[in-house]
C-alpha cells in the first residue's frame, strides 16, 4: 500500500445510504460474498444424486459447530419431507408394552444437549487409492458436528418395559423408502444414544432427518438413522443390507470385517489447503484444522510441517468435548519454503492416528471405510497446496 | 531428583484438582415407573412396519416364487437399473457374479460373491426396492424376484422356486467370508506407543499428486479433471531435518482466489399455473429416481425430461430406448399432453414392452399436475 487507501479517504455506499432492513430476510442465508462456502457433491461417485453423499466445505469453517445449512448430507433414497402430525415413532419387539409415540410425546421426556459429530464411514474412503480429490471439503467433508437435542434412547426402552438384557439388540429404521435399518448392541443403545429433534438450536433440517433422528455418538453415520420410525428389541443383529453388503471391508485376503462401528481417532489441516491457499506470502501463518475421536476426548494434536520428519504440538480449542471435533492451531511464522502439511491426533485411550502405510499394512488396499489416515498438503512456495502421498 | 518427583506430584494434584468438563445438560432424570407417554400399538399397525426378516428366516411371510416368473418380474421392475441379467446398468449395483474376486484389488462384491444371508436380500428387495417404487411388491413377487437373483449367480437351476418353507435351508457362497471387528486387536496396541517427535524419518518424498482437481462453479457442484501434472514428481522437492532440498523462485504473486460473483436470482412469473407447477413438482419425486428435468438434466436410467411436450417420442441423444420407444421414433409420433396422459396413466399398457418399471399414476390430477411441470421446462419443435 503506497497512498493512502480510498477505502478510508472516500465515502463509501455503505457508509452513506441506508442497509436493509429488518425482515429483509426472516430467515438469514450467508452474505453473497460467501456464496461458494457451500456443501458440494462430485456427481461421478454414485448413480444417482438421490442415493448419494455431498460434502461439508469444512475448508471454510472455523470452530467446531457445523451449520446445519451447510452439513454433508447422505441418503439412500433422498431426502423425504415429513411433518411433525404425520410423524410416528414405534417401539416394540422383545418389549413389555409395544408403543407408538407422536413428535409430541417425544418433547415430554426429560431431554439432554450434546455436541457430537457424525461422520460417514466412507470419509476419507478415495484415499485408500493414494491421493486422489484436491481438497479437504473432498477428502474429509463428510462430517459434521452439532449440539443436539433429544431423549436418551435408554428413557424410551424403559418406557416400553424392554428387555434391556445385554445379548439384546436395537434395530433402529427410518420411514423413507430405504429405511436404513441398522442392529445396535444393547450396551450402546443404554449408553449414550439420543432420539435427537433439535440441531444448533433449531428443529432438524430435511435432510437431516426432520423432525426427529438417532444420534449414535462416534459410531459410522450410516447408523444414525434420519426419519426415525420404529425401534425394534431383538435377540440378535438383523444383518441389514446397510451392516453386511454395505459399511463392511474387504481385507487381502478377501475376508471382510463387519462391525465396525466406532470412527478411530482422525485429524485433517482445513487451512492451508487446496481449497484455502496461502495468499498473503511469508510471515505469520495460522495452520488450522480439526481433531475427533469416536472413543472419546482428543487429548492432543501433533502438527508436521516436513512430511513427518519433526512434530510440533498444536494448541487445542477446546478440550473436554466427547465424541466432537475439537479445534486446533498451531501459530507459525512461513518463511516461503515449502510445505508437508500433516496433522496426527491422539485420544484419551492414547490411540495415536496412524499413517496410510500403516492403514494398509494392516487391512490391505481394497477397503473402502474406516480411512483415517494422516493427510499430507504440499503447499509450494507460491502458497498453493495439494493433495500428496508421501515417502 | 526429589524436586522433578514433587513436581510431578503437583502436576497430577493439579490436573486431578480441575473441574471435570461439564456436559451441556445434566443427566435426564429417570422413573422408576413409566412416564405414561405414547399409546399401546395396534396389532395391524405393528403387521405393517414390523416386517424385518431376521437370519434364521423369523419374520418371512409365507409365499413362494420360481425363477420363471422371477425373471419376468425382474424385467418388469429391476431390469433398468440392474441389467436383464442382474449385470448392473452405470453405477447402478451389479447383483451377479464376482465369486472368487474378493481377494482381488477391486473385489466385485454381489448378493452371489459377497452377501452372507439370503434374509437380507429378501427384506432389502421387499422393503426397499424397486428404486422409487418401495414397498410395493408383493411377498410372492419378491421370492421370485429373489429366486432368480440366485439363478443369475448361478446358485440355483432354473426350475427352482423359493418358498417360506425352504428359505431357511438355503446358504450363501460368502456366509463364512466375516470377521467381527477386529480392529482392537489388529491396531489398537500397536498404534498407542508415544509417538515420535523428531527425526523420524531421514528423508521424505512425494510419491504420488491429486488424481483429480476439483473446481467449484458457483451454480453449485463440483467439475473435476485429471491432474496433468500428476505425474511430475522430479520437479517437487524432498524433505530433510534441514528443510526442502530446493526452494523454487517465485516467478508471480501468489494466486488469489478469485471473488464468487452469486448467481443473479430471477423472481418467477407469477401466473395461473403456477400453482398447477408447484403440485407437479411434488408428484415428480415419484420420478426423480430414474429421470431429470432443468437445466443440466442428463440422461440417468430414464431420459431427460427437458423440453418433452412436443418432442418427438424416443428422440433423446444417446439414451437407450426400448423397442417399442424407437419404433415410435420411427413413426415420427410426438408428445402431446393426451398421449403423456395416457401413458403416465398406463405406462406398460400405452407403451408395451417399455422398460420404465413405474406402474402408473391413479390420479387424473397428478397427471395434469406433471404435464404442467414438465411442460414448464420448455417445449419441443
Amino acid at each position: 500500500q503506497s497512498g493512502p487507501d480510498p477505502l478510508i479517504t472516500e465515502l463509501q455506499d455503505w457508509a452513506s445510504y441506508t442497509g436493509a432492513g429488518v425482515d429483509e430476510t426472516p430467515y438469514g442465508m450467508p452474505i453473497s460474498f460467501e456464496s461458494h462456502v457451500v456443501r458440494r457433491n462430485v456427481e461421478w461417485l454414485t448413480a444417482s444424486p438421490i442415493s448419494s453423499i455431498n460434502f461439508t466445505p469444512i475448508h471454510a469453517l472455523e470452530g467446531t459447530i457445523t451449520p446445519q445449512g451447510c452439513a454433508f448430507e447422505r441418503h439412500h433414497s433422498g431426502a423425504i419431507e415429513l411433518s411433525k402430525q404425520d410423524y410416528r415413532l414405534m417401539i416394540n419387539g422383545l418389549v413389555d408394552r409395544p408403543l407408538v409415540f407422536t413428535y409430541a410425546d417425544i418433547e415430554r421426556f426429560p431431554r439432554e444437549n450434546h455436541v457430537y459429530f457424525c461422520e460417514c464411514a466412507a470419509n476419507t474412503g478415495m484415499e485408500w487409492a493414494g491421493a486422489q480429490l484436491n481438497g479437504a471439503q473432498f477428502t474429509h467433508g463428510m462430517i459434521h458436528n452439532m449440539e443436539y437435542t433429544g431423549v436418551p434412547l435408554r428413557t424410551l426402552l424403559k418406557e416400553a418395559g424392554a428387555d434391556i438384557s445385554a445379548d439384546k439388540w436395537v434395530y433402529v429404521e427410518g420411514a423413507d423408502a430405504s429405511s436404513n435399518g441398522r442392529s445396535i448392541p444393547m450396551e450402546k443403545a443404554l449408553d449414550d444414544v439420543l432420539v435427537a429433534f433439535k440441531a444448533n438450536g433449531e428443529a432438524l433440517r430435511m435432510e437431516h432427518g426432520y423432525p426427529v433422528r438417532l444420534v449414535v455418538p462416534g459410531w459410522e453415520g450410516n447408523m444414525w438413522v434420519k426419519w426415525l420410525r420404529r425401534i425394534e428389541v431383538v435377540d440378535g443383529p438383523v444383518e441389514s443390507r446397510e451392516e453386511t453388503s454395505k459399511y463392511t471391508d474387504v481385507y487381502e485376503d478377501g475376508t471382510a470385517r463387519k462391525w465396525t462401528w466406532v470412527m478411530d481417532a482422525k485429524s485433517v489441516i482445513t487451512s492451508p489447503s487446496p481449497q484455502m491457499p496461502i495468499t498473503h506470502g511469508k510471515g505469520p501463518l495460522v495452520i488450522s484444522g480439526l481433531a475427533w475421536s469416536g472413543h472419546g476426548q482428543i487429548t492432543r494434536v501433533d502438527v508436521s510441517r516436513d512430511g513427518g520428519i519433526t512434530w510440533e504440538t498444536a494448541r487445542l480449542g477446546k478440550q473436554g468435548d466427547t465424541k466432537a471435533l475439537t479445534r486446533f492451531y498451531l501459530d507459525v511464522d512461513w518463511d516461503g519454503a515449502p510445505m508437508l502439511l500433516q496433522s496426527r491426533a491422539m485420544d484419551e485411550t492414547g490411540y495415536v492416528q496412524p499413517t496410510k502405510a500403516q492403514l494398509r499394512d494392516s487391512r490391505g488396499e481394497n477397503s473402502v471405510y474406516h480411512n483415517n489416515c494422516i493427510q499430507t498438503w504440499y503447499v509450494n512456495e507460491q502458497g498453493i497446496a495439494e493433495n500428496v502421498e508421501v515417502s | 531428583m526429589a524436586a522433578v518427583q514433587e513436581e510431578a506430584r503437583a502436576r497430577v494434584a493439579e490436573l486431578e484438582a480441575r473441574p471435570v468438563a461439564l456436559s451441556l445438560t445434566a443427566p435426564a432424570p429417570e422413573r422408576d415407573g413409566a412416564f405414561g407417554l405414547g399409546r399401546a400399538a395396534h396389532a395391524e399397525e405393528l403387521a405393517a412396519w414390523d416386517v424385518d426378516v431376521l437370519p434364521d428366516g423369523r419374520g418371512l411371510p409365507e409365499g413362494a416364487g420360481d425363477v420363471f416368473t422371477g425373471e419376468e418380474v425382474f424385467a418388469a421392475k429391476c431390469a433398468s437399473c440392474h441389467g436383464d441379467f442382474a449385470e448392473g446398468v452405470d453405477n447402478w449395483p451389479v447383483l451377479a457374479g464376482g465369486f472368487d474376486t474378493l481377494a482381488d484389488k477391486d473385489p466385485v462384491k454381489t448378493v452371489g460373491s459377497y452377501w452372507p444371508y439370503l434374509s437380507t436380500v429378501w427384506d432389502y428387495v421387499h422393503r426397499s426396492m424397486p428404486f422409487g417404487e418401495a414397498g410395493t411388491l408383493t411377498a410372492d413377487e419378491t421370492y421370485a424376484i429373489v429366486a432368480y437373483i440366485l439363478y443369475s449367480n448361478d446358485l440355483v437351476d432354473d426350475e427352482f422356486e423359493l418358498s417360506s418353507e425352504n428359505f431357511a435351508e438355503f446358504e450363501m457362497y460368502n456366509k463364512d467370508g466375516f470377521v467381527i471387528d477386529d480392529r482392537p486387536d489388529r491396531e489398537y496396541a500397536d498404534w498407542s506407543a508415544e509417538p515420535c517427535m523428531e527425526n523420524c524419518k531421514d528423508e521424505v518424498k512425494i510419491t504420488m499428486r491429486s488424481v483429480f482437481l476439483v473446481s467449484e462453479p458457483p451454480e453449485g457442484g463440483t467439475e473435476s479433471v485429471m491432474n496433468h501434472a500428476r505425474d511430475q514428481l522430479d520437479s517437487l522437492p524432498s524433505f530433510t531435518a534441514d528443510g526442502p532440498s530446493h526452494v523454487a523462485a517465485v516467478t508471480q504473486a501468489a494466486a488469489t482466489t478469485p471473488a464468487v460473483q452469486p448467481a443473479a436470482v430471477e423472481a418467477p412469473e407469477e401466473d395461473a399455473g403456477a400453482e398447477l407447477v408447484a403440485a407437479g413438482e411434488k408428484v415428480f419425486k415419484k420420478c426423480k429416481a430414474c429421470h431429470q428435468v432443468g437445466q443440466g438434466a442428463k440422461n440417468k436410467s430414464g431420459p431427460q425430461l427437458n423440453n418433452l411436450i412436443g418432442r418427438t417420442i424416443g428422440s433423446v441423444d444417446g439414451f437407450k430406448y426400448s423397442n417399442v420407444f424407437k419404433a415410435a421414433m420411427e413413426e415420427g409420433r410426438v408428445w402431446d399432453e393426451a398421449s403423456l396422459a395416457a401413458f403416465l396413466a398406463k405406462p406398460k399398457e400405452y407403451m408395451k414392452g417399455t422398460k420404465m418399471s413405474f406402474s402408473g399414476l391413479k390420479k387424473e390430477a397428478d397427471i395434469e399436475a406433471i404435464t404442467a411441470y414438465l411442460a414448464s421446462f420448455g417445449e419441443g419443435s
